[in-house]
């Protein structure tokens, strides 16, 4: 076993292989406190968090605590391999700060308490609003980190305990426009690709997706492709230079807001030149000619003037997507969170319909998630859709869905669209809202428009419940606090981006009074005494099994069928991919082989939506556009952005994130390696915008929008001109103001607008405008942003990020 | 042959739905999806207004191609009232009433373009009748969003 430095190395070393081969194994692992293999009591099998790959590991056990993580070199997601998150980010579990008891506001302060306090004025409130207002003013916002049987068990409870469709979670920020591109193109969420098509693709596109540093596991698989004979082609579209684009044989880099344009502009090549599969077109897909009507308007010339980018780079991009034989293209939030998000992924859809290129090795798409159990948010119905990717619009749906949980269908409030996560803290500003349960996420940091954000927050009139494991500024801001469990914690399944469903087995007992969320779910609906239409007990089961059970037969006959699966097939053999049926045991690798489709009028999730308006289509305006369940083309034109860059603000604002750091750091933060590594916010410009304005490594700039400001260390990179970038991990907890700036703004969210894409409702982190001032010189002072990754600096010569002793991880070379 | 009157009214129709929703859109700036995509949709029907008034000079029509202007400092009073209002739910039931009077004039606005273009196709006008199939289906795109937007709204509105 060799030992490397997974700071300074993010992807390890290479085990290169050739198209159609098995992605040699690799095993990763870290122990903490200089323990070896022959220390651990024992291993209990688990996946990855921090992300959502979903990469299989057993957690290392000793003396009841977690002392390290291991990769399974039998899983057919990473064989063997770990990121640095998960190499080091489990020693949060064992943090000191961890919230071990209920906490309750009194008179202004948040004082420890006991359970039976805290749930009876959960509660009493609950009951005293279902009264007063009815179910209108309860709100739930939850996360994509918590397990299935947690989801499908909250979806339960709000949608037919409380009746409300205030229910989301903050997926809306990560994963909605991955599901809304699916259900337009083709009518039912699900992820069409697998992870397996790396193997044997030979071009992959990447749109606005650093895989990086967001799937580093995902990344090292391609990496080991390119060190390999015949490597694919890569075509990456990214502001910014991203070690993906490094590696790219042509690198796009479009001025922000423009998706839509660079995408027509290389659909209107793929289709002038014929790169087309007729006979897939004519036999699968409906809507192809206004497609080629709409893309005449954007011939290359054109779309360079929009994108700022070479027409001769277009033609270049274009030409090697339409001639691949075998084509991945995989999205992430460089389209999710920017400028008409929805209409932008569909276009990728778009390309892989009129290539033809679906439903075989190597020929995928995979419309990214960000968080490790997004993906279960969808399913269950956490997000607001109905469970099991049923069809709000389709009364059959509703009927069956009222069948299964035996409750009236009035019961299940379908009368309108669930309500979306923006629209909720709207509903929470105007008051309508007056009860908001937040479980495991971070609003106060990770919301656009910070200021906004705080003050709906704290408001008197708002009774705000916050379940969690550290006190984050949102809970600093709550009437109740409760400590929850986390993983290795407790026990439940999660499923990846390509499908891949893991069990995540309890490892160790949580600390204090801490439980799993599950229970305290659990906990409520036995005290709101939620019953049936025959008096029986609404929520029927009393654990993780019992809730994976009743999910089974919610799932059954849907696309995401879990009902050939079960816990004692999970623990023998972890990281199966739905559907996974009585026929198909061993689950399903590709969807939508042969071209066939969930969307079939009366089977299908979702009718669509207008990609411009976000009006709904109408079950007859379906019927009559596909009424035998083709796949869906669906075209759009380019509008300008709603905020561009003005004497003012002449700069364009794009926020994102570091491999090293997740969401708002609650658990990277509290691991000393991946602390180290990228420690505090920073800023970059380009080598031509710093020159222009006499700026260098390390000067402290402040960045301005008219929401708000930040300061931050200048790191020259490889963006690109008249773009200015800040990670938004970095918040307030950590900082004397606890969960707000005291002194200048640091959060990046203080500068983001109050702006969603009108399909997805996805907030817009990706397309603003701002202004930088120079504050101080740094006089030889180093920028906080990592040297390894798409901060790597572009001028000077700042030294290199290491982890060194400390963050050496085990690696060992299966032999082949 | 009263095509010039149709499309004088046809004119007139367009640019007070662009200037309604430009209103609206500054009247909720707080609720931020109609604010913004409402000024996205304006631009659409001041576009049609262009193409009215190109098309009408076939029709010995003198139709001023440039769209009806929102006086700034009126639109700028507008947002900033309805920011200071965010935080009460009394306007609310004023966004139904707009949303309510967006898809009514939205759906005569589609009924004048289903007469332009009944009346392009009698005189065998190719190009009035191009400029008909272009410029309707963002009409009812119109009028289908305001239709949307309502039904989302309502409940929440009604019962709360």
């Amino acid at each position: 076993m060799s030992r490397v430095d997974r700071i300074a190395e993010p992807w390890g070393s290479r085990t290169p292989y050739g198209p159609g081969e098995s992605w040699p194994v690799r095993v990763d692992s870290y122990l903490g406190n200089g323990l070896s293999e022959d220390d651990v009591d024992r291993w209990v099998q688990s996946a990855t968090i921090l992300h959502s790959n979903g990469d299989g590991l057993d957690i290392a056990v000793k003396d009841g605590r977690i002392v390290g993580v291991r990769g399974r070199a039998d899983d057919r997601v990473n064989h063997g391999r770990l990121g640095p998150k998960d190499l080091f980010g489990w020693q949060a579990n064992n943090s000191p700060d961890r919230l071990t008891k209920p906490l309750i506001r009194r008179n202004g302060e948040l004082v420890e308490t006991d359970w039976d306090t805290a749930m009876e004025a959960i509660v009493g409130r609950t009951k005293q609003l279902l009264d007063e207002q009815g179910p209108s003013a309860i709100g739930f916002y939850t996360t994509g980190q918590l397990f299935l049987e947690e989801y499908y068990t909250l979806a339960l409870i709000a949608h037919a305990g409380i009746g409300t469709n205030h229910l989301d979670g903050n997926t809306r920020l990560c994963t909605a426009t991955a599901a809304a591109a699916l259900k337009e193109s083709f009518a039912s969420d699900g992820q069409p690709g697998s992870y397996t098509d790396v193997d044997s693709a030979s071009v992959i596109c990447l749109y606005g997706h650093n895989v990086a540093e967001t799937q580093s596991v995902l990344w090292t698989r391609m990496l080991d492709r390119l060190a390999g004979p015949n490597p694919p082609q890569i075509v990456c579209v990214d502001p910014r230079r991203t070690p993906v684009a490094r590696a790219a044989t042509v690198h796009l880099a479009p001025k922000p807001g423009t998706n839509v344009a660079l995408m027509n502009g290389l659909l209107h090549e793929i289709i002038g030149n014929d790169w087309i599969d007729r006979d897939y077109l004519d036999a699968h897909v409906v809507g192809f000619e206004e497609l080629e009507k709409r893309v005449q308007d954007y011939p290359p010339e054109v779309v360079a003037e929009i994108c700022d980018v070479p027409a001769d780079q277009l033609r270049e991009a274009a030409r090697i997507i339409g001639t691949a034989e075998r084509l991945l293209s995989t999205v992430l939030q460089g389209f999710y969170q920017s400028h008409q998000a929805t209409a932008a992924a569909v276009q990728v859809n778009n390309v892989h319909l009129v290539r033809g290129m679906l439903g075989r090795p190597g020929c995928g798409i995979l419309q990214m998630n960000g968080q490790p159990t997004a993906e279960n948010t969808r399913e269950c119905g956490a997000d607001g859709d109905m469970a099991a990717f049923r069809n709000w619009s389709n009364d059959a749906h509703v009927d069956e869905l009222a069948r299964i949980w035996n409750v009236d269908r009035m019961q299940i409030p379908h009368y309108a669209p669930p309500t979306h996560a923006m629209s909720i803290f709207r509903h929470v500003e105007e008051g309508s809202i007056r009860f908001l349960w937040v479980t495991a996420t971070n609003p106060a940091v990770s919301l656009p428009e910070l200021r906004r954000v705080r003050s709906i927050l704290s408001q008197e009139r708002l009774f705000l419940v916050v379940q969690d494991i550290f006190l984050t500024e949102t809970a600093q801001l709550a009437d109740v606090v409760l400590p929850a469990a986390t993983w290795g914690e407790k026990t439940g399944a999660f499923t990846n981006v390509d499908r891949t469903v893991h069990l995540s087995d309890k490892a160790v007992e949580p600390p204090g009074e801490a439980r799993a969320d599950l229970d305290i779910l659990l906990d409520y609906a036995r005290r709101m005494d939620f019953r049936d239409k025959d008096g029986g007990p609404l929520v029927t089961w009393s654990d993780a099994e019992g809730a994976f059970e009743g999910w089974k037969e919610c799932s059954r006959g849907r696309p995401c069928d879990y009902s050939g699966l079960s816990y004692a097939r999970l623990r023998e053999h972890n990281g199966i991919q739905w559907p996974v049926t009585e026929e198909k045991p061993d689950g399903t690798e590709r969807l939508y082989e042969d071209g066939q489709f969930f969307a079939a009028p009366d089977y299908c999730e979702s009718f669509g939506r207008d990609l411009i308006t976000g009006a709904p289509l109408e079950k007859s305006e379906y019927k009559a556009l596909n009424p035998d369940g083709k796949a869906l083309i669906r075209a759009a034109e380019y509008l300008e952005p709603h905020e561009v860059p003005s004497e003012d603000f002449p700069f364009w604002l794009i926020t994102g994130r570091t491999l090293y750091q997740f969401h708002t750091r609650t658990k990277t933060g509290r691991a000393p390696q991946l602390q180290a590594a990228a420690p505090d916010v920073w800023v970059e410009l380009s080598v031509g915008d710093a020159g222009r304005l006499g700026l260098g490594e390390g000067d402290v700039l402040e960045v301005s929008t008219p929401r708000g400001s930040v300061q931050a260390g200048l790191r020259v990179s490889g963006i690109r001109d008249g773009v200015v970038f800040l990670p938004f991990h970095y918040g307030y907890w950590d900082e004397a103001g606890g969960s707000e700036p005291d002194g200048p703004g640091r959060a990046a969210n203080e500068l983001t607008p109050t702006d969603w894409d009108p399909v997805s409702k996805q907030p817009i982190f990706k397309t603003a405008a701002a202004a930088v001032r120079l504050i101080a010189k740094g006089g030889g002072a180093i920028s906080p942003a990592p040297t390894t990754t798409a901060s790597a600096p572009a001028a000077g010569s700042p030294p290199p990020t290491r982890g060194g002793a400390a963050a050496e991880a085990g690696e060992e070379v299966a032999a082949r | 042959m009263k095509i010039d009157l149709a499309l004088e009214e046809l004119h007139h129709s367009e640019n007070e739905l662009a200037g309604q929703l430009l209103t609206i859109s500054d009247r909720h700036k707080a609720d931020h999806e109609i604010f913004h995509v409402a000024r996205d949709l304006a631009v659409w029907s001041q576009h049609h207004v262009r193409e009215i008034a190109r098309i009408g000079r076939t029709y010995d029509l003198d139709l001023d191609p440039e769209p009806e202007g929102d006086p700034t400092i009126l639109q700028k009073l507008r947002q900033e009232m309805s920011d200071r209002l965010g935080r009460r739910s009394a306007p609310a039931l004023l966004l139904l009433r707009d949303l309510r009077s967006i898809y009514m004039d939205a759906s005569g606005v589609s009924v004048d373009w289903e007469l332009v273009g009944q009346a392009a196709q009698g005189v065998r006008d190719r190009e009035l009748l191009d400029v008909v199939q272009r410029c309707h289906p963002q009409t009812l795109r119109q009028s289908k969003w305001a239709n949307s937007q309502l039904k989302e709204h309502a409940t929440q509105i009604l019962v709360s």
